[in-house]
């Protein structure tokens, strides 16, 4: 791999330790994917949380004076502020955690923004715009939706290039590499962001590796929905990089979205393949306790939309309810009513959350509750916190009404 | 335990991570997360998996890819590594950048671009030798 000058002197040091360090995983990244060189980054995205590798790996790189070149924003952790403020306390005992990784999250020049979509709030790239973000429910967006050229970033390599300002080039930075190679024809009705859920995860653990480009979609889907796809083409697998036919901007036909090649492999989705995606995933049994909305981070729409259902009704005693959302969003919820109604109905807005984070597990695990997301379902069986997948709206209505699986 | 170089099949291969590995491979037919296993007994509790229950402990893991969310892939393999239950080292048909700067990271041996026939050869338990340097692979079979 050929380095310029400046990129040489990152590597030797000149630059402080830990813009070294930095680069140094991007070489070896670089090398790992055959990359000719490095090229300017303009945004980037960075998925730390406060687990162990992230505080040591963080730590490491502040200590040795690394500060972003690209200032990125950043992924949720907890608000441990408002969980102490409505009287759940710190079981996990990290508050001190939390607020060093704080002192050094601004250390390394990060936007404490505590989102998991920026890609359609704080952090959105132009077409065709060299970007490092990791995040699941972000990197395929900002590829297959914004039609700008990331990798699939882990929270330590988008750091790495935030701090030296660049990234190796290879993957889908390269147009050869963002074509389609397998031929998705989606033989069932699409109709909310609950179905993008289980069709991105039915997708990608059909598929395996590669590029797929989806036909038989709705023309005209809504932000949120691609941003529920995109998450969980990642989940149930490491889908990267997708085309929509008629829809995502590299996509205008079949034709172009493959680069002018046959795809290689052709698979067929059906109504089963969801059903099955729910059944698979929809875990514990007993009462519901629980009801969480958000994974990925809910928009102001679907804020608006939880609301409107709950408005003038109480939520279950026993039912504990959650809308996970951007701080930004839950300001913005403040400022329109929606967060008093949801309030008034017994529930909770919590900003700068993740579902799948340590403050929930003392609260949930052993216990079910019931969520939208797929992502949610997959990743918290792993702490014994269960949950049975349902449609937004009848969440809500488990949330009024209680139930059990 | 070392192999036989004389007596065993051996494979081009493209060093990712490096390192000198000898062990016991174990194939998973599906990708794996590797905050989807239990990091006190290196066994995959993801109950969808192919590998369900099996430990990964010591082994040369032999993967299609890496999956999952670019937040837990490193804390898995952080957290084995911290408890010594991770895999000797992978072997990854089709690496992804959440697991090459992980393996990176956390110092996993990681080789891709395995001459085709070693995946036709290879089984469960095979004694798999790895030379990072030289970048070859020798299989000797159980």
């Amino acid at each position: 791999m050929v380095l310029n000058d400046e990129e040489q002197r990152m590597l030797g040091g000149e630059f402080g330790d830990g813009t070294a360090e930095a680069m140094k995983l991007q070489v070896a990244i670089g090398e790992a994917f055959d990359a000719e060189r490095m090229v300017a980054i303009t945004r980037a995205h960075v998925s730390l949380a406060h687990y162990p590798s992230d505080v040591w790996y963080c730590g490491k790189l502040a200590a040795g004076g690394a500060r972003c070149r690209v200032k990125p924003t950043c992924n949720p952790l907890y608000d441990i502020d408002y969980l102490e403020s409505i009287g759940i306390r710190d079981s996990a005992n990290e508050a001190e955690l939390l607020r060093t990784l704080r002192q050094t999250f601004l250390k390394l020049g990060i936007i404490l923004t505590y989102s998991c979509t920026p890609e359609i709030q704080s952090n959105v790239p132009r077409f065709g715009e060299i970007v490092a973000f990791a995040e699941s429910s972000a990197t395929p967006y900002v590829n297959a939706v914004c039609g700008a050229r990331s990798n699939r970033e882990s929270a330590k390599s988008a750091l790495a290039a935030a701090i030296t300002g660049r990234a190796p080039l290879y993957g889908y930075l390269l147009d050869e590499n963002r074509h389609g190679d397998v031929l998705i024809q989606v033989e069932t009705p699409i109709e909310d962001d609950f179905d993008y859920h289980l069709l991105g995860y039915a997708a990608s653990k059909k598929m395996g590796s590669g590029v797929p480009v989806f036909t038989g979609m709705p023309r005209h889907p809504s932000p949120e929905e691609l941003v529920s796809f995109g998450a969980q083409l990642a989940t149930g697998g490491s889908v990267g990089m997708y085309h929509i036919v008629g829809v995502t901007p590299e996509a205008p036909d079949l034709a172009t979205a493959c680069g002018g090649r046959t795809p290689e492999r052709k698979l067929t989705l059906t109504n089963r393949d969801l059903r099955e995606t729910k059944t698979l995933l929809s875990q514990g049994k007993g009462d519901f306790e629980f009801v969480m909305l958000g994974c990925p981070h809910y928009s102001i729409g679907q804020v608006a939309e939880v609301a409107e259902l709950l408005d003038g009704k109480k939520i279950r005693p026993e039912i504990s309810f959650w809308v996970l959302t951007s701080p930004t969003t839950r300001d913005l919820a403040a400022r329109m009513g929606y967060l008093d109604i949801i309030q008034q109905a017994g529930g909770h807005i919590i900003g700068g959350t993740c579902a799948d984070i340590s403050c929930w597990y003392g609260l949930y695990s052993g216990k079910v509750g019931v969520t939208d997301s797929v992502k949610a379902a997959y990743y918290t069986p792993r702490m014994d916190m269960n949950f049975q997948l349902k449609r937004r709206s009848e969440c809500i209505e488990i949330a009024l009404k209680g139930g059990q699986a | 335990m070392t192999v036989d170089k004389e007596n065993a099949l051996t494979y081009g291969c493209h060093t990712i991570s490096s390192g000198s590995i000898d062990g016991q491979a174990l194939i998973s037919p599906e990708p794996v997360c590797f905050y989807m296993i239990d990091i006190d007994s290196g066994k995959i509790n993801e109950k969808s998996h192919a590998l369900y229950g099996q430990s990964i402990t010591d082994k040369i893991l032999v993967l299609p890819s890496g999956k999952g969310s670019s937040v837990v892939q490193d804390e898995g393999l952080f957290g084995l590594k911290q408890k010594h239950t991770g895999p000797m080292g992978i072997i990854v048909k089709s690496p992804d950048t959440v697991l090459v700067a992980g393996a990176i990271v956390m110092g996993y041996p990681l080789f891709d671009r395995v001459n085709k026939g070693f995946y036709d050869a290879v089984e469960n338990d095979d004694h798999v030798s790895i030379d990072g340097e030289e970048e070859r692979i020798y299989l000797l079979k159980k």
